[in-house]
């Protein structure tokens, strides 16, 4: 496989949104509906005539669905252009891969950015809380219009893990395999605890007002870049830091005896921070960090995880990853054990890696190769032919 | 059966077609890969190595990494017609808890092992008065994984023991598969490998 620098950005072959109203808009976990409900989404490749070469990409907290190809809105590029694209795991030549903002997002499906058509502004703290279970119930009416009975492959890392885990509860008999990567069935305490850091920190900033900052021609970006800051921390590992910064310093020989960003890791955090707010919406934040919060797929199903998988016949290949502390190998076991208890087709891999949580983003060749067979065994099993449709 | 190592042949003969089976160390999935080709069966592994892991998912198979002194308990009883442990026991912390869980998941387990009753290790020990290291048993004492080293003997206490019982023994010795009684004292010092279908008490 090549690096991803020898290959050209690949282009979605839609890239659009459409407006799903009266039966078809989206009745929330909370009771409320969302109507009429706007998803946005690309799609890679074709679909074939018997339409069982769909893959669903599920993408994370701050991701888009521009998996394979730059985001036109933002200048970002595509966020897994290792795994999605000709020849790569996701072979965009062989499948046709479909990837979907998540509601509550703010890259074009519905979200507190949505404008009310009520009041004229943003929905902003009125947008209703979601949850995973709604993201993927509102992926399902999007496979519905498109006609997809069945999906090839519901994939994704971190939250898109929570998407492909709640897809495989849910809607069994349309998930042929599912890849959860460096996720978890719950978000625990000390995951639950970042998230709640970061939402303080962005409605402190006094710019946030009350969440209607985009009406008042505000952002509450110092608030929102803290966030980031503090998160982009738990995507690492120790050793990574180490390894990437150690104590350098940044542009200067010395300490400065100040607060200026002396080490390189601070300006590398600051970085990270102030682009961030450059291209996600505060409230988006809010509302999916608490859609992360609120999953516990065992509770939805009785305390037990097992009765989640109860008569699955989905063939899973759960990963993690040896440095990965906000989504530990722990708690991917926890899935391959409930998955056990199920009699579950399950294939569960830990790589050895020192870039922590954001491992599942990066060039992980161990992981390329053994999603590429799994994928490419799952096509086998489903009757797949290898030319392109 | 010609690509498969003798010892690996010799359990696949013992599988029942069509049965559901969990391989236990189950390596690159050689065995696996044969039993599910093969014979039909419903096969399902674990590996303690990520090469080895990824060598399996690399071939289709559904094989989890995990650890036979840790995570056999995360299986449910009785959901399997064998478990299969393939020259893994000697090489685990804790064999008799390993050797209960898998009776426990499985109707029949299969087990394999280096036999330490060989005459040659009786021999080279008695004679070099140094640990052997023989054709089945080819790593030095410091760095072998065989941490839990046994005869055909011992094994068959350890299953009196923990009450389970002896269907079948085999023994395997230059590729020649042999059925013994369990508590057979030729065997024990013949045998470089003994094969035991293991059924609960």
């Amino acid at each position: 496989m090549t690096k991803d620098a020898d290959h050209p950005a690949n282009p979605p072959g839609f890239d659009g949104r459409m407006i799903f109203s009266g039966p078809k808009a989206l009745k929330l976990d909370s009771g409320e509906i969302i109507d009429p409900l706007t998803i946005a989404w690309c799609t890679w490749g074709k679909l074939n005539a018997a339409h069982s070469n769909a893959i669903l990409i599920c993408h994370a907290l701050t991701g888009d669905q521009y998996v394979a190809a730059t985001n036109p809105q933002t200048g970002k590029p595509a966020w897994w252009p290792m795994m999605v694209g000709p020849g790569r795991t996701f072979d965009t030549d062989r499948y046709f891969v479909i990837c979907a903002n998540v509601i509550g997002g703010c890259m074009g499906s519905s979200g507190p950015a949505t404008i009310n058509p009520a009041t004229g502004e943003a929905f902003g703290l009125s947008f209703p809380v979601i949850t995973i279970a709604d993201m993927v119930r509102a992926q399902a009416i999007l496979m519905d219009h498109l006609g997809i009975e069945r999906l090839l492959c519901v994939a994704g890392g971190s939250m898109g893990g929570m998407q492909v885990l709640e897809w495989a509860a849910s809607y069994p008999e349309r998930v042929v395999s599912a890849i959860p990567i460096a996720t978890a069935a719950r978000h625990s305490a000390q995951n639950i605890a970042f998230h709640e850091v970061g939402r303080q920190a962005v409605m402190a900033d006094p710019d946030w007002e009350k969440g209607r900052y985009a009406a008042l021609g505000k952002q509450p970006a110092k608030g929102l870049a803290v966030a980031r800051m503090a998160a982009h921390v738990t995507y690492l590992s120790e050793q990574a830091l180490q390894r990437k910064f150690g104590r350098n310093l940044q542009d200067r020989a010395k300490l400065s005896f100040g607060f200026d960003a002396d080490f390189q890791v601070e300006s590398y955090l600051r970085h990270q921070g102030a682009s961030f707010v450059d291209r996600f919406d505060a409230n988006s934040y809010l509302y999916i960090t608490r859609a992360m919060d609120y999953f516990d797929l065992a509770a939805s199903h009785g305390g037990h995880l097992a009765n989640a998988f109860r008569n699955t016949k989905t063939r899973f290949c759960v990963v993690s990853f040896t440095s990965d502390w906000l989504f530990p190998t722990s708690e991917s076991r926890r899935i391959v054990h409930a998955l056990n208890a199920a009699a579950a087709d399950v294939s569960f891999v830990e790589f050895a890696t020192d870039k922590g949580h954001d491992a599942f983003l990066l060039d992980e060749p161990e992981m390329f190769a053994t999603l590429s067979r799994f994928m490419q065994s799952v096509a086998d099993r489903a009757g797949l032919r290898d030319t392109a449709p | 059966m010609s690509n498969l190592r003798p010892e690996l042949a010799a359990i696949a003969g013992l599988v029942a077609p069509g049965s559901r089976v969990l391989d236990v160390g189950c390596g690159d999935g050689a065995l696996l890969e044969y039993l599910v080709r093969e014979k039909g069966v419903t096969g399902r592994g674990m590996e303690l190595s990520q090469a080895g892991v990824n060598a399996c998912v690399a071939h289709g198979l559904s094989v989890v990494q995990g650890d036979a002194d840790t995570d056999l308990s995360d299986y449910p009883s009785s959901v399997f017609d064998f478990v299969i442990l393939s020259e893994t026991i000697q090489a685990t912390r804790r064999p008799k808890s390993v050797l209960t869980e898998i009776m426990r998941i499985g109707a029949r387990g299969i087990v394999s092992l280096p036999n330490f009753g060989h005459w040659k290790v009786r021999l080279q020990l008695l004679f070099s008065g140094r640990m052997p290291v023989t054709r089945t048993l080819d790593h030095s004492w410091h760095d072998t994984p065989n941490v839990h080293l046994c005869t055909i003997a011992d094994f068959a206490a350890l299953c009196a023991e923990c009450g389970v019982r002896i269907e079948k023994a085999f023994t395997l010795s230059r590729g020649r598969l042999r059925e013994i009684r369990a508590g057979s004292r030729t065997g024990n010092l013949l045998a470089e490998t003994a094969i035991f279908v293991l059924a609960r008490g």
